[in-house]
């Protein structure tokens, strides 16, 4: 029997996940991808993955997956912080763990940090779409949701699992997003551009993987209505009428119409993915 | 007429014949909104953007993406490429060449009054206005292989529905703003629906090489069918 997991508890929302699907953002295909990525690079490395192997992004209250096949496979738990079992007995999280087939892996709901990452030995291997196993939930490319009793193969395990311990980034207490002016901020006025860099937000319960919302003082404009459709970057801080800046994540819209007062680097946006709702979020000038 | 002269003429043109006013935006630190006067320039600036990555002209660019009045650069390593972009020499856009996908539909949506008001005329004037048109695909967007199809003259411009429909069926042949777009697939949508492609499955197909029927820079015309029911 070839090797694969099969989905014992789902969890909330958990998704396959590899680097995504870049360069088709012309065709209005979202780039995908796990919103933590140094989480699932590490996760990959610590199991002997290659980088771009697709693991599992749980959200909040974790998951448990079932080895099948013959042989033992290696698993990491990584990104948020949670505790971990085979078969009930505790194992480490954030090192690789020996899951022997039959066994049942669970992540248990986060303890801090919001989105984990479960990388196997092998990789997971559902049919790519456009070149990423990624699953995209604003247009529905790749393999859907994760439900109980799902399977997903496995790929054949490439270098041996490392025993090396790694530090791990905590889930940020407060999150600070260094923000990149532009390429509309002219669309606001100077006291709301002195607001965005200078006032206290909070993550909201709507964020999701196509925006991290914020809650806080909304924005003023200066020019009313949309702006014609234009491309969207990954970080994009973007200003719906309500006023409050939407911090775009890996599902976002290709194209919008609402004004970008600015771009969060990408480097900060794994913090992103790690900040449960109520988090204070500071926007400061890049 | 010297050979001076017929160059001095050819220097006019180039200078009249070409789009101006290229403006470049930063959007972060990786991508480069470069802005457009119009959507025909924002076209033909993309078509130069193509034509220059297929010459091995271009810096490496991960995504090149055209809206209405812009076209993103995203995933740009060569910094140096915004201060050149303005002064390219951009040939304006050349309708008419290249071969047009064919797109078969009927004309038998539930907005046809309406645009037919709109646009001062009578209903079944509609079909016969839109199918003459040339059309071609400024950008996608909204949905994988959802294409914006300018080509309508400016004043058939339409408003979007007040109340946009909860479910607008895949192959929905539906007109807002400047544009007319096909639903690849059933959707949410406030575009007002004059017709209907049959086998809307063309559209998009992620398993096919090109994904979409409908790409950026790609001539379209809709041929109008009997196809019922």
């Amino acid at each position: 029997m070839s090797p694969a997991i099969e989905v014992v508890r789902a969890g909330a929302l958990t998704t396959v996940q590899d680097a995504g699907r870049t360069g088709w953002a012309h065709l209005g295909v979202p780039r995908a991808g796990a919103l933590d990525e140094p989480a699932r690079r590490l996760a990959n490395r610590l199991v002997g993955n290659a980088p771009e192997a697709a693991v599992l992004e749980t959200t909040l209250t974790g998951c448990a997956v079932r080895v099948t096949g013959t042989r033992p496979v290696y698993a990491v738990v990584g990104g948020a912080g949670c505790r971990v079992t085979v078969d009930g007995r505790p194992a480490a999280w954030g090192a690789p763990v020996r899951v022997p087939p039959g066994a049942v892996l669970e992540a248990g709901p986060a303890v801090h940090g919001l989105r984990g990452y479960l990388a196997f030995a092998g990789g997971l291997e559902p049919e790519p779409v456009l070149g990423s196993r990624s699953a995209d939930l604003l247009s529905g490319l790749g393999p859907p949701v994760l439900r109980d009793g799902d399977r997903l193969p496995l790929g054949r395990p490439g270098g041996a699992p490392r025993a090396d311990t790694v530090p791990w980034p905590g889930a940020p207490a407060e999150l600070v997003l260094p923000l990149h002016r532009g390429p509309r901020d002219g669309w606001f006025t100077e006291e709301a551009l002195r607001t965005l860099t200078t006032a206290g937000y909070r993550v909201s319960e709507r964020s999701n993987r196509i925006g991290l919302r914020t809650e806080g003082p909304a924005l003023r404009r200066v020019r009313d209505g949309e702006l014609p459709s234009e491309g969207m970057v990954l970080g994009a801080v973007q200003v719906p009428p309500d006023g409050l800046p939407v911090v775009f994540l890996n599902d976002h819209p290709t194209t919008g119409g609402y004004p970008v007062v600015g771009v969060v680097a990408e480097a900060a946006l794994a913090g992103a993915a790690q900040a449960a709702p109520g988090t204070p979020v500071r926007f400061v000038e890049a | 007429m010297s050979a001076g002269r017929a160059d001095a003429d050819s220097a006019a043109r180039a200078v009249t014949d070409r789009v101006r006013g290229i403006r470049v935006l930063e959007a972060g630190p990786r991508a480069l909104l470069v802005e457009l006067d119009s959507g025909e320039d924002a076209e033909a600036f993309h078509a130069e953007l193509l034509r220059r990555r297929a010459a091995g002209e271009l810096p490496a660019v991960r995504e090149i993406v055209p809206g209405a009045r812009t076209v993103l650069l995203d995933g740009v390593e060569d910094r140096t490429l915004a201060g050149r972009m303005p002064s390219w020499t951009v040939p304006p856009l050349s309708r008419g060449a290249g071969e047009a996908v064919e797109i078969p539909v009927v004309y038998d949506g539930p907005d046809l009054a309406d645009v037919a008001e709109a646009w001062g005329v009578a209903v079944d004037e509609v079909p016969r206005i839109h199918a003459r048109a040339e059309f071609r695909v400024a950008f996608c967007g909204f949905a994988p292989g959802f294409a914006y199809l300018t080509g309508l003259p400016a004043h058939l411009s339409v408003e979007r529905r007040a109340t946009p429909r909860t479910r607008v069926p895949a192959g929905a042949l539906a007109l807002a703003g400047p544009y007319t777009g096909v639903y690849p697939r059933t959707s949410p949508g406030g575009w007002q629906i004059i017709g209907r492609m049959p086998g809307p499955d063309a559209l998009w197909d992620p398993g096919r090489e090109p994904a979409a029927l409908l790409g950026p820079g790609a001539r379209v015309r809709f041929v109008p069918t009997g196809v019922t029911g």
